[in-house]
Parts: structure tokens; C-alpha cells; sequence
């Protein structure tokens, strides 16, 4: 904040100096760029270094302090195992904010919770003393270096161009974050279970015993039942989707007035605006239970977390991306196709039918693939609508888990970062992201491809 | 061959014999398509119709009017009007004791705490606020609109029904008859749910609101909008405008179109890997919850904002650079501002797409039980997609209503904000 008001004042102040050192405002003409860009050169100049050094402090501060307050224990009782400690920590950390703290409190820890509060008090008015000078220092640096003579445009030009492919990088590095944040865990739970073992194993049961000889201690990681459930319910869904997604967007296009046209295509794409938690609350407290109760009066056992449930109302949420991608498609054919097709005498069934789906299909094809990833990464109907057992199974009546809601149930709680059962949810989501990844890339490509050779 | 005129009259026999059946086939096949439009429709309407037929009874609630004797001898014993003392009396006794005088014939223990459950567990603390506001109270005796518990609650509304059998629901004969009898003497009461809107969560559903989750929705978006317009403008701004056409630009480029793709739950790791992990943020806060968004709501921006870009005509840039703009000047004074409106179509969009994410919010801690509304964008606190989904795990019937009404207003914010956007849209379109 104050800052702020700093660079406020650096512009103003650098947009005075632009003036006075060529005469005031009659003297214009003698500078080589306009007065604004001397004050945003100066602003910039007092602003930029001052925030990088901000943000280094603020994102290093926290493990510099924790190490400081871990020195200033005792030496018993750093002595304990990193688990111990950490949770030693933690109890010192929330003393020093008064919370609540689950181990009794002792006079060494809080001495080091004082210590902490005292330490973080110092770091932030160290903190303000050093940003404030760097800023002071810089923009009087850039104010004294203005002159008629200084090319302030262009340096401000390549300032503001740098921060432009800054922005645009970090689509780039969230990429990279991805990966190497999904890639570096899963090293460490392939360290502990062989790859082999997660891609073929046909038992998932991710509990981990406390003590060696509780049952179930191994724990067990084969990925297999949830890629079959994951594909069940996806299939499903696609089931739904495709068709009724298809044969809308090919009404929409060929049959329909214009009226029913500007009515039904918004209302369809509200589906896709649903927030997929409605979605899964719908499956989970409307849908399941009446499949339950006209299974049971046919005579079926059906599970009250089925995976036809979910599947269906992720079909009903994927059926506006499916129509609107085929919609796109159906478009992109040449009008003289169809008029070739109509001039033999064909109806216009017969058309769609012979000329325009074959015609567009590799388009569709496309886009029932980005349809797939989409149902495969979806997460919020499954968890909600899905079970937790990982059944391998393909009776769509049982129900099944999938990797999407094994990955919440492994993360959501308490999380210990040197447990396989945590670390198995990374690699559940690197195998998520490669597989949707692939997907998309060779749909956008059918895509992409397709729709060069009619243009 | 030897009979030409046979053979033609043949094509066009074939050709009438079939046209029954294909124009019945045409007639099939524009059926199967209307019957996916209608199908489609039928699905949007069963789903509004089913979360507003079962949310909007959560917009009223059930209260109980008593006449409340604010006792001094309870409240305050020592007649000194501490304010300190007073927050810890009893108000419990208080606020059972019409009850109590209600039905005289309850005397056996079981049978009080049965009568006194018919009481939220929050009616003492709405009588004690009522008294820490206004001291004068005590000694008085008032007619107060107490909050009854969620099974009355329940009832009032039909929404367990009194004629079942008795195992079949939750609220055994004995409480349905006090439920008679406080209906005939004219007490029970539905008023406007103004505590669904400011309560934060609670597990007794009468006292449970979206306040808290509401809050932290609006300080994660902040968090969002704050970062991923300014950003993503910029992004578009240089790979529309200053990107020379290169591989590193191409990959730029494909790289957001795949992210653009990317499962949101993976957002959610990087986030907990990253953000948590690696930085040591604090979980739940919206901070954390704002930056995963915003990378998450980047590529729409960015592919929205070079869209906008695209659209403004060449002519206007090469009119700016004729009369001596950088071209820096010519993006930031003349294309920027003409493409604004499109931008912020697009980040309206975005920002509705944040608002309805649940998954990657799971992964970073925002499904804590939380009290307290938050207070700024370091609290822990929910988000209300996750709201929703809490509250649908939770086995009472009344939230049930209370999950589906929160759903509605989150459906009305998403509304609310994709007509605004539309709205900017036709205003502002321009055909060049």
C-alpha cells in the first residue's frame, strides 16, 4: 500500500523533473518522449526492484523464521524424529497466533513461541525499512538520470513488454508446475510400489496399518478397478451424451425454424453452465434412489451408488459440449455438398445420413474424444454419486470408484507426504493428466486437420 | 436391354415404390432429432424443477412464538446489569420454561427433554442477544419467535410425513402431537430465513447459513479476478499483438489450448503440491483457493481477450501508427479500449466458471467445518460449490431443502452473471 502511494508520488515527481529540466511546458518539444513516460519510468523504477525483493521475502520468510525458532529449542527436544518436530512446530506456531494447541503447554515452548512472534515482528519491520529504502533509492536513482536527452519511452516500452511476456509465459509454467508438482511425487510413491504393480494390480485398497500387524497392513495398489470404473461411467455417459447431443445439434441445424432455434440452443447450454456439484447432487439424491426403487420393483439389486446414476447425469452434462462441437462440424461441410446430394434427389435424412455425417465424421470423432477426456477428469458427480469400493466389475447396477474420486478421497483430510497413500493420489492425477492430455491433443488435431481440408 | 422402354418405366416404379418407405424413414429420423431437443429440454426442466420444488420451503422457517419471562432471578442474580455476567446465565431455563407451561401434563425426564428438543439449540442464544442489546428486557415478558429444531421444522413443512407409520420416520407420535397442539393454539410460525443468508455453517441445519461460504466465495473470486484479468489481458495483449510468429509462440499458444482442457481436479494438486506444500500458504484460505482458480480461469480469459483483439480492424491500428504512435501507444490507446468490452465478456464468463468449481478447491483444504465468516482473503473458510457439496453428505432431512437452496443461490449469481454478460455483449458488440 504505501508503496503504491511511493509510486504515485515517483511519477508525479519524475513527470515534474521531465518538465523543469527542459523549461516547463513551452520546452516540450526539446524532450524526446512525453512527460507521462519520465513519471512512469520513475514510478516503475521505484516500484518494480522494491516488489521483487518483497516477494522473495514473503515467499522465503516463513522457513527462515521456522528454522530459527527450531535452533532456539532446546537440543533435546530437537533430537526427535522430523514427524515429532514438525509437529512441535506447529503446536509453537499456533501459541505464538493464540489458537487452541493440542499438546500441553510447557515453558520452553513458550519461550519459542514468543521467540517466534518476536522474530516475525522483526522480519516484517525489516522487511518495510529494507523495501521502502530499495524503492526510495531506486526511483531517486531514475529521477536523477532524467533528462531532455533520456529515451524514457522506449525504456518504458521495453519494461512494460517484458512484464507482457512475462504473463504470457505463465500459461507455460503452469504446465510445467503441473507436471513436475504430479511427476516429482509420484517418483516417490513409484519408489515405494512398483509401477508395474499400480498399472496392472487388480486390487485397490489404499489403508495403510498404523502397526505392522493389523490387517490389511500392506495396503494395496492396483489401479485396475478404477480405470475399469472410470471407463464404465464415462462410457455411459458418452452413451447418453453422443446421440441425444448428435441428433440435437443436427436438428438444430437442418430441421428446426428459427424460432425453436434461438429458444433451444441457449436453454441446452445452460446445461453446460450447471456447476457440476448440482449435478452430482441431483444423481446423488434424485436419480440414484429412483433407479433404485424401478430396479427393485423389476426384480434387480441395484446398489444405491450405482454407476449408471452417475454416468447418466454426466451424459445430461456433456450433451452441450457434444452438440455444440458437432454443431461446428456439421457447419464447416460445404453447402455444395448438400445441394449435390438434394440435386440426385435425396431426402433430407438421406442427405445427413449418406453425405454430411460422413462427410463430417473425423470433426466428430474430434469432438466425442474431447467429450471422453472431459468425462474422464470430471470429478464432483462421481465423488458424489459414484462409490468408494473399487469394484471390478461391468454390471452398470453395482457401484464403482474411479481415479478422479480416489484422488479426493486419498487427499481430502489429513495428508502425510511420505505416506504411499497420499503420494498414490499423485500419481492417480500424473496418469489423469497424461491420459486426458493425449486425448485432447489428438482430438484437436483430428479437429484442426479436418476442418483444413474443406477450407 | 432388348426392352428399353420397360427398364425406364422400371427406375421410376422403384423409385415410387420406395418413396413410402423413405419418406417415412425421413419422417423417423426428424422425430429421433426433435426427440433429442425435447429430451435435452426435458433434462434442463427436471433438474430446475427438482432443486427448486425441494429448496425453496429453506427460505422460510419454522419459529415458535412463546412468551418468554426474562427472569432476573436467572439472568442476572446479583441485579448488577454485568454485561459479562449476564452473556453467562442461563438462558436455556428461559427459554424452556414457556414450553414447560405449555404442556403441563410433561413431567417424566424423557418426555422434558423430548418437549425441550422441539427447541432449536439455538433459542437461547437468540434470547441472551436479545437481552446483551437491550438490558431493560429483563424482568419483562415478551413474546418471542423462537426457532424451532429442524424435525419441527420438518413437519410444519410436510416434509416428513405425519401419517406414515411411525417407524418410518424420525419424528416419533408425541412430538407430532405437541406439533398439533402448538398448531391449533396459533404459535408456530413461518417466517423469512434471514439467518440462511448471514449464519455461517452449522450442523444443526435451522441454524446453518451460507454466509460464511458466501464470504469466502466472494474474497477467493476477488483473489481470482484481481490476477487473472490483468494477466490474462496481458498474455493476449502481447501473443495477438507483439509476438513474433515463432515456435516458442506456437507452443505458448497450443499449451493454452491444453490447458484450456485439463481436468480441474489436477489444478487442484498442483495447487496442494505448489501453493501449500512448496510456498507454505495456509490451507483453506481463498488466497490459495483465488491462485488456483486463477490459473484455471486463464486460458478462457486469454482465448475470450486475443478473440476481442482479433476483432478490432487493422484500420484502426494502421490510422494510430500513420500519425506517429508507437506501437505500444497504438495497443494501449486505441485497440485495448475497443476490445475491453469483449475482455470482460470473457472474464465474466470465466469468473462464473470459477464460481462453480468445486474439485481442485477439495484438494487445498477449503472443506473444513467452518464456523466463523470469514474475514479476508487469509481465513479458512469454504467456498459455496463446496457448501453444497458438504451440506449433501449430511444425513438430516432438512438439509436436504437447505442444500438444494443454496444451489439456488448459486444458480442465481451464475445467472446473474452470464445475462450481464450477454447483456455487455449486445450493447457493446460492434460490427466493424
Amino acid at each position: 500500500m504505501a508503496l503504491l502511494t511511493l509510486m504515485a508520488f515517483a511519477f508525479y515527481l519524475g513527470r515534474r523533473r521531465s518538465l523543469t529540466v527542459v523549461g516547463g511546458r513551452s520546452g516540450v518539444k526539446n524532450l524526446h518522449s512525453l512527460p507521462a513516460y519520465y513519471g512512469f519510468y520513475t514510478a516503475l523504477w521505484a516500484g518494480l526492484p522494491a516488489l521483487l525483493v518483497a516477494g522473495l521475502w514473503l515467499s522465503f520468510e516463513g522457513s527462515i523464521i521456522t528454522t530459527l525458532v527450531v535452533d532456539g529449542l532446546p537440543a533435546e527436544m530437537r533430537d526427535t524424529d522430523p514427524g515429532r518436530l514438525g509437529l512441535l512446530v506447529n503446536d509453537i506456531k499456533n501459541l505464538a497466533s493464540g489458537n487452541i494447541v493440542s499438546a500441553h503447554v510447557d515453558e520452553t515452548m513458550q519461550r519459542a513461541a514468543d521467540h517466534l512472534n518476536e522474530l516475525r515482528s522483526v522480519g516484517r519491520m525489516a522487511l518495510g525499512v529494507v523495501v521502502l529504502s530499495i524503492a526510495l533509492a531506486a526511483g531517486a536513482l531514475a529521477w536523477r538520470a532524467i533528462g531532455p536527452k533520456m529515451r524514457a519511452r522506449n525504456r518504458v516500452e521495453f519494461i512494460v513488454n517484458g512484464l507482457l511476456i512475462a504473463s504470457s509465459l505463465i500459461a507455460i509454467l503452469t504446465t510445467v508446475g503441473i507436471v513436475l508438482s504430479v511427476l516429482f511425487e509420484s517418483f516417490r510413491f513409484f519408489h515405494k510400489i512398483p509401477l508395474t504393480d499400480f498399472l496392472f494390480g487388480l486390487e485397490w485398497s489404499p489403508q495403510i496399518a498404523l502397526r505392522a500387524d493389523q490387517v490389511g497392513a500392506s495396503g494395496a495398489f492396483g489401479a485396475v478397478p478404477l480405470f475399469a470404473g472410470t471407463l464404465l461411467v464415462s462410457f455411459i455417459a458418452l452413451l447418453v451424451a453422443v446421440p441425444i447431443g448428435l441428433m440435437s445439434a443436427i436438428y438444430l441445424a437442418d430441421y428446426a425454424g428459427p424460432k425453436l432455434r434461438s429458444y433451444a440452443k441457449p436453454v441446452l447450454e445452460v446445461l453446460a453452465g450447471v456447476p457440476t456439484v448440482v449435478y452430482g447432487f441431483f444423481a446423488a439424491l434424485t436419480l440414484a434412489p429412483a433407479i433404485r426403487n424401478l430396479g427393485e420393483s423389476v426384480g434387480l439389486v441395484v446398489s444405491s451408488e450405482s454407476a449408471l446414476a452417475a454416468g447418466l447425469v454426466m451424459g445430461v452434462m456433456i450433451i452441450p459440449f457434444v452438440s455444440s462441437l458437432s454443431d461446428d462440424v456439421i457447419n464447416a461441410v460445404p453447402q455444395s455438398l448438400r445441394d449435390a446430394s438434394y440435386a440426385l434427389g435425396a431426402t433430407r435424412s438421406e442427405t445427413i445420413r449418406r453425405v454430411v455425417l460422413p462427410a463430417a465424421l473425423p470433426g466428430i470423432m474430434g469432438g466425442v474424444l474431447l467429450a471422453a477426456s472431459r468425462a474422464i477428469g470430471e470429478t464432483m458427480i462421481v465423488v458424489m454419486a459414484a462409490g468408494l469400493s473399487a469394484n471390478l466389475t461391468a454390471n452398470p447396477l453395482e457401484s464403482v470408484t474411479t481415479v478422479t474420486v480416489q484422488i479426493v478421497t486419498l487427499l481430502v483430510g489429513d495428508q502425510e507426504f511420505d505416506s504411499a497413500k497420499t503420494l498414490a493420489a499423485f500419481a492417480l492425477g500424473l496418469l489423469l493428466f497424461v491420459v486426458t492430455l493425449g486425448l485432447n491433443i489428438v482430438a484437436l488435431h483430428i479437429v484442426r486437420k479436418y476442418r483444413e481440408q474443406y477450407e | 436391354m432388348s426392352e428399353p422402354d420397360k427398364s425406364t418405366a422400371r427406375t421410376i416404379d422403384i423409385v415410387e415404390a420406395s418413396l413410402k418407405r423413405r419418406y417415412a424413414r425421413e419422417r423417423r429420423f426428424k422425430l429421433m432429432g426433435l426427440g433429442a431437443v425435447l429430451l435435452g429440454l426435458l433434462f434442463v426442466t427436471l433438474l430446475f424443477f427438482d432443486i427448486v420444488s425441494k429448496g425453496y420451503t429453506a427460505f422460510v422457517q419454522t419459529h415458535i412464538a412463546l412468551e418468554v419471562y426474562f427472569d432476573p432471578a436467572v439472568i442476572d442474580p446479583d441485579g448488577k446489569r454485568d454485561m459479562a455476567e449476564i452473556a453467562r446465565a442461563d438462558f436455556r431455563k428461559i427459554a424452556r420454561e414457556p414450553l414447560a407451561k405449555l404442556f403441563p401434563e410433561v413431567t417424566s425426564r424423557g418426555d422434558k427433554r423430548a418437549l425441550y428438543s422441539m427447541l432449536s439449540s439455538g433459542a437461547p442464544y437468540q434470547l441472551s442477544k436479545m437481552v446483551m442489546k437491550e438490558p431493560g428486557l429483563i424482568g419483562t415478558r415478551q413474546v418471542v419467535d423462537l426457532v424451532a429444531d429442524d424435525d419441527v421444522d420438518m413437519v410444519v413443512k410436510g416434509n416428513i410425513d405425519r401419517n406414515a407409520p411411525a417407524a418410518d420416520r424420525r419424528v416419533n407420535d408425541q412430538m407430532i402431537g405437541w406439533i398439533s397442539k402448538l398448531e391449533a393454539d396459533g404459535v408456530v410460525k413461518k417466517k423469512f430465513n434471514t439467518r440462511f443468508f448471514t449464519n455461517g455453517d452449522s450442523r444443526e441445519p435451522e441454524l446453518a447459513g451460507i454466509g460464511g461460504a458466501a464470504a469466502g466465495s466472494f474474497y477467493t473470486l476477488l483473489v481470482t479476478l484481481l490476477l487473472s484479468f490483468p494477466i490474462g489481458v496481458a498474455a493476449a495483449v502481447y501473443l495477438e499483438e507483439f509476438a513474433p510468429k515463432n515456435r516458442w509462440t506456437d507452443l505458448i499458444e497450443v499449451n493454452i489450448n491444453n490447458l484450456a482442457a485439463v481436468p480441474s481436479i489436477v489444478f487442484g494438486l498442483l495447487g496442494l503440491a505448489m501453493f501449500i506444500n512448496l510456498f507454505g500458504l495456509p490451507r483453506s484460505a481463498p488466497l490459495v483457493g483465488g491462485l488456483v482458480l486463477t490459473l484455471m480461469t486463464l486460458p478462457t480469459i486469454i482465448i475470450a481477450a486475443r478473440a476481442s483483439l482479433k476483432s478490432v480492424p487493422p484500420s484502426i491500428r494502421e490510422a494510430a501508427l500513420g500519425v506517429g504512435a508507437s506501437k505500444m501507444q497504438t495497443v494501449f490507446h486505441h485497440v485495448l479500449p475497443l476490445a475491453m468490452p469483449g475482455m470482460l465478456t470473457g472474464t465474466i464468463i470465466g469468473m462464473a466458471q470459477a464460481l462453480g468449481e468445486t474439485a481442485p478447491l477439495l484438494m487445498i483444504g477449503m472443506v473444513a467445518f467452518i464456523v466463523d465468516i470469514p474475514g479476508g482473503p487469509l481465513d479458512p473458510s469454504t467456498v459455496l460449490p463446496v457448501q453444497v457439496y458438504l451440506w449433501a453428505d449430511s444425513p438430516e432431512r432438512a438439509f436436504v431443502e437447505r442444500t438444494s437452496a443454496a444451489i439456488l443461490v448459486l444458480l442465481a449469481f451464475l445467472i446473474a452473471m452470464n445475462t450481464f454478460a450477454v447483456i455487455m455483449r449486445r450493447r457493446f458488440e460492434r460490427r466493424w
